[in-house]
């Protein structure tokens, strides 16, 4: 055999390796930088080893904003997840009306982030809003701007509103996969329509399920936009999400290394909370 | 015991997928469902199952009409093409669960799955969960399921299609076996003709949502009545071309003569449509009344140990099945013989004129 050697190849992989390098590892390996070092303006840096993980790990503040993170995610975790398979599992399969379903479900999906929290905050106002006038006038006390619970109640609303969409879509994709055949089996055996959810559509939705978690998790606990706009983390600190109070750590006090050091803390938690999400769901999976 | 089907059709919209159809399906024999994938053997099994209600007509089973009965309360079992197993449940609780829904004791549904399993050749899987088996595992955990619970009615829609060419041939064998000591009505459907011929019983030929036959399997293949039933159960198709009878000759609408003492002497002078099925056409003369033609060769090919060879015949592509291998160049002219002994002939509406 004759083969010609040489380097082409290479120029094939360059693309892929600038895209990522300028994407991902770059950025990253900046941040690492501010990390470990400290810095009094003059764009002089000194050494500061670990202090920074330190202090941030040991922080209350951040432990504070930590705890906010996962109740909001476990929170919106819990009510899309099962609110999207119930809403997939009420939309019909086929005719007409499949499309018109489609289309507005995709809609909230279709709006910009910062636009959500404005139309969410117009829309709770209590004076004006719409929602926060209504519960007013039901004798509700609700004000989001003054009451952390009002504040909370109205952040996981806006979040359910805006992505439980992307889990219908997906559980939808998941069941409309299933050949009528496994229905027919079922009616044969005279399975029960909750067997045929358990046995049938459950697993068969598994890994379209698994891909919606891992998205609403990522997604949730990196969310800053609409609670930025809707509450801007109060009141008080009561709704201050993880990326909230790192934003106001690094633009705001302009703590670079503190920042840096919080930022691949956060990175690392969403990595391995994502792993393990990951690894739970999948294992007695094959392939 | 018996299933029957009384005028039964079935309409969608506009669209007739089942044409009135009258069956009487019996016990003991297979019952084979033949025609193409389209001709509505699926939709047929789903009405006998009662998966889906008739437009119009009854569905009778053992004397009593069933027809608005629930497909769980008939006693029904089915095999689909696809491998329909619960996908998170072991080949065990598969097996088990028709028989778990239908409540039987604990000591009973384990004896019975291992008996089923045995005969499956399931035994060392029954921990395993289906996507850990082979296709013809699935397909058998499929069966075993099916053919657990005593069902008086068993319908196999190609079950062995989606299967490779040994599996195939190995459930074949084992199938009719697997039903010998069995009450119940078994349904079979085919597109394959050959596979009409291997179970024998009873064969319906269906073509576009109609019956076009229904007998035992080996009258229907020597004597169909149509020529749309003869098309149905011949692979490669049949050849079919317009033939004059005059006096005691026939000629093929390309001047091919033969005495007609070779076949239908009595039939009356006119025009009919002559079939011949593919391995009546063949490369050296066989049969009493061997007619020779010719033809450019269009396609060559070996089909196992038989060679096919599509030729042009005038207008027509006809096809020709020869035992054995033969090398036959593609674009030149080869000389055939006809079995003409062996040949249909059908009048113009298409039905077979006996004689």
């Amino acid at each position: 055999m004759n083969k010609t050697v040489n380097q082409k190849a290479w120029f094939f992989v360059l693309p892929v390796l600038l895209l990522v390098a300028f994407n991902a590892f770059i950025p990253l390996m900046t941040v690492v930088n501010y990390s470990v070092q400290e810095t009094f303006g003059d764009n002089t840096f000194f050494w500061a080893g670990v202090i920074w993980f330190q202090d941030v790990l040991h922080s209350e503040r951040f432990h504070a904003a930590l705890g906010r993170q996962l109740t909001f995610t476990f929170t919106i975790l819990a009510i899309e997840i099962p609110l999207g398979v119930a809403i997939a599992l009420c939309m019909p399969r086929r005719g007409i009306w499949v499309p018109v379903c489609l289309v507005t479900m995709a809609l909230p999906l279709l709006i910009p982030w910062n636009v959500v929290g404005a139309i969410w905050n117009i829309f709770a106002l209590p004076d004006i809003g719409l929602l926060g006038r209504t519960l007013n006038g039901l004798g509700f006390d609700y004000n989001f701007t003054r009451q952390p619970g009002d504040a909370w109640f109205t952040l996981i609303a806006m979040d359910v509103w805006h992505w439980t969409s992307l889990v219908v879509l997906l559980a939808y994709a998941g069941l409309v996969s299933i050949p009528d055949a496994f229905y027919q089996a079922a009616r044969i055996d005279g399975a029960s329509s909750w067997a045929i959810f358990r046995y049938i559509q459950l697993p068969k939705m598994k890994r379209v399920l698994t891909i919606a978690v891992l998205l609403r998790f990522m997604d949730s606990f990196n969310i800053y936009t609409e609670p930025s706009v809707l509450t801007g983390g109060g009141p008080g600190n009561s709704t201050t999400l993880l990326s909230i109070d790192l934003v106001k750590v690094a633009l705001g006090q302009f703590d670079l290394g503190p920042a840096a050091a919080m930022s691949l803390i956060y990175f690392l938690i969403i990595l391995a909370m994502s792993w393990l999400f990951y690894t739970l769901m999948m294992r007695n999976e094959d392939q | 015991m018996s299933l029957e089907l009384k005028g039964v059709t079935k309409r969608v919209g506009a669209e007739t997928h089942i044409h009135p159809t009258d069956l009487t399906l019996e016990h003991g024999v297979f019952n084979i469902l033949l025609g193409t994938t389209g001709s509505g053997k699926t939709t047929l099994m789903q009405l006998m199952a009662g998966l889906e209600r008739p437009t119009e007509g009854e569905v009778w089973f053992d004397g009593a009409d069933v027809t608005g009965m629930a497909v769980q309360k008939r006693n029904v079992s089915m095999v689909h093409q696809q491998f329909i197993n619960y996908p998170n449940m072991s080949v065990y609780e598969n097996i088990a669960s028709p028989l778990r829904v239908a409540r039987l004791s604990k000591g009973e549904i384990t004896a019975r799955v291992e008996r089923m399993a045995d005969l499956m050749k399931l035994t060392p899987m029954l921990g395993r969960r289906p996507v850990e088996l082979s296709g013809g595992q699935q397909q058998r955990c499929a069966m075993a399921r099916a053919l657990v619970k005593d069902a008086s009615l068993v319908l196999l829609d190609e079950p062995l299609a989606n299967l490779d060419f040994k599996l195939r041939e190995e459930l074949r064998d084992e199938l009719p076996r697997l039903f010998a000591d069995r009450r119940c009505v078994v349904v079979y459907a085919t597109t394959e003709p050959v596979e009409a011929l291997l179970f024998a019983g009873n064969t319906a030929t269906l073509h576009e949502g109609h019956v076009a036959q229904f007998g035992p399997t080996g009258e229907v293949y020597r004597r169909p009545r149509t020529i749309t039933s003869a098309q149905v159960f011949s692979e490669p198709p049949m050849n079919t071309a317009p033939i004059v009878k005059e006096g005691d000759t026939f000629r093929l609408y390309d001047g091919t003569e033969w005495p007609a003492s070779a076949a239908g002497a009595t039939l009356a002078d006119g025009e009919y449509v002559f079939g011949i099925r593919p391995h009546h056409v063949t490369l050296t003369p066989t049969g009493a009344h061997p007619v020779a033609i010719e033809g450019m060769v269009l396609v060559s090919e070996l089909s196992g140990s038989e060679t096919v060879i599509h030729f042009r015949h005038r207008a027509e592509t006809w096809v020709s099945q020869s035992h054995g291998i033969h090398a036959v160049p593609v674009g030149e002219v080869a000389g055939l013989h006809m079995d003409v002994a062996q040949g249909l002939y059908f009048d113009r509406s298409g039905e077979r004129i006996g004689f």
